[in-house]
């Protein structure tokens, strides 16, 4: 396989549409021309596989011990591997990680909700995928907050996820949520991406992941674009 | 009831937009300075106390090839400013190679007044379907608030006579051409991204 292999097309029905006007902001930022579909050129097919750290600088995966005191909330524990969408694993990739605190408040400007804020959490983190795919973090749930998109419109828990995966094509910037959350299914920019494709964003509690005394444990697997299997391969 | 976490069922993990919040942890120090000279591409204005994802990187061995700024706006479909927009580019070094000493890769968040700003070296010609050659191109992601999963774009150069030959360029009607078209504005180069409406930017699908 080689590096100008082309990846699969983007799964029209796993993808929402850039237009979802229950999510209004997406009304003056979508595209009203249809995309104009170019073959991969060697563009699209390399990416920054390697050499990530030495740009963004190194992993930190535990996002409950970045300051003096320790976070407020629940601790959670987080694994889960990247693969392909032929379920091999994506090795040595960068996964990004934003949330609010356990009350649901970014420390951003611009999150304004009065919900109180953690001294102790920032809210960022970063991993590494091993040979496996594998990842783990440690960090605390975070709340449902309030936003402006609709009358009494809450967004369900989450934390925000970015992978960059092998290849400029396969980028990808998604949402974890938490099983069981009764926002979910109101809520807007979960609700852009169709069932069943959405439940693909729901983590799964997991036991086994469950550290005795210390952390509840939750699985969330991420499926990027794959290779395209040419003639001469398996 | 469904495994939610089962790559048989569900291919594909679905895109979401970063939302509002991302300067958290996507843009960081040096991360719009593609020459590792300088610190542009954090936004720490936008964040209420420290955090740990706005790492360093400047301070690398300039690159060779030809040092170039590229400043654009991100603009709506009823002309607003878009300051919550984040840029991401891909690129080839001066000799057309990736994967090589130069990083190719660079985050901008656009400002208060929707302004983004790279610092890279301008990118050599590229291999193409076939036995073709793509003129200098950069490959441009748009993030951010109210996108539901990336744009991607392009970016050409305004006075690459390889233009007229590129085979992605061929793909795109001739009256939307220009808005791939990145100008010549003093020393540096300006590419205004429009997300929606009459002069809207094309977006590829790839
Ligand atoms: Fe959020």
């Amino acid at each position: 396989m080689s590096a100008d292999t082309p990846f699969s097309p983007e799964d029209p029905a796993a993808q929402p549409a850039s237009l979802f006007p229950d999510y209004r902001s997406t009304v003056l930022r979508s595209p009203s021309q249809p995309l104009i579909r170019i073959p991969q050129t060697l563009t699209e097919t390399s990416g920054l596989s390697d050499g990530w750290d030495r740009l963004m600088g190194g992993a930190f995966a535990d996002l409950t011990t970045q300051h003096e005191g320790v976070a407020l909330g629940q601790r959670i524990v987080v694994t889960g591997r990247v693969l392909d969408e032929n379920h091999r694993p994506v090795p040595r990739t960068v996964i990004e990680i934003w949330q609010a605190n356990s009350a649901g408040r970014y420390a951003h400007v611009r999150d304004q909700w009065d919900a109180p804020l953690d001294p102790n959490f920032s809210g960022a983190g970063r991993v590494v995928t091993d040979d496996d795919g594998a990842y783990r973090y440690l960090t605390v749930r975070p709340g449902a907050y309030p936003w402006g998109n609709h009358h009494n419109a809450w967004r369900p828990a989450h934390i925000h996820l970015s992978l960059l995966g092998p290849a400029f094509a396969t980028r990808l910037v998604t949402q974890m949520y938490f099983p069981d959350d009764p926002l979910i299914e109101i809520d807007p920019i979960a609700n852009a991406v169709p069932l069943p494709y959405r439940q693909r964003m729901v983590s799964r509690f997991d036991i086994g992941t469950t550290v005795p005394n210390w952390a509840l444990g939750y699985n969330f697997d991420i499926i990027l674009r794959g290779r395209e299997a040419t003639p001469t391969e398996d | 009831m469904a495994d939610n976490q089962s790559p048989e069922l569900f291919g594909q993990t679905p895109w979401q937009t970063v939302g509002p919040f991302f300067h958290y942890a996507l843009p960081w120090w040096g991360g719009a300075d593609l020459t590792g000279q300088s610190d542009i591409g954090a936004a720490p204005t936008r964040l209420v106390g420290h955090n740990p994802a706005l790492n360093h990187s400047h301070g690398r061995p300039m690159p060779a090839g030809e040092p170039i700024d590229i400043f654009g706006r991100v603009l709506d479909g009823a002309g607003e400013f878009v300051s919550d927009a984040l840029i991401e580019i891909w690129q080839a070094d001066a000799d057309g190679q990736y994967g090589g000493a130069f990083p190719g890769f660079g985050r901008a968040p656009t400002d208060e007044a929707g302004v983004f700003h790279f610092r890279t070296i301008r990118p050599g010609s590229v291999p193409g379907p076939g036995k073709t050659l793509q003129a200098p191109h950069i490959a441009i992601g748009v993030l951010g608030r109210g996108l539901l999963k990336r744009l991607v774009t392009r970016l050409y150069f305004a006075d690459a006579p390889q233009n007229d030959s590129d085979p992605i360029l061929d793909l795109v009607p001739a009256e939307r051409r220009p808005s791939l078209i990145a100008q010549r504005d003093g020393e540096a180069w300006r590419f205004d991204i429009v997300l929606s409406g009459p002069n809207e930017t094309v977006f590829f699908d790839c």
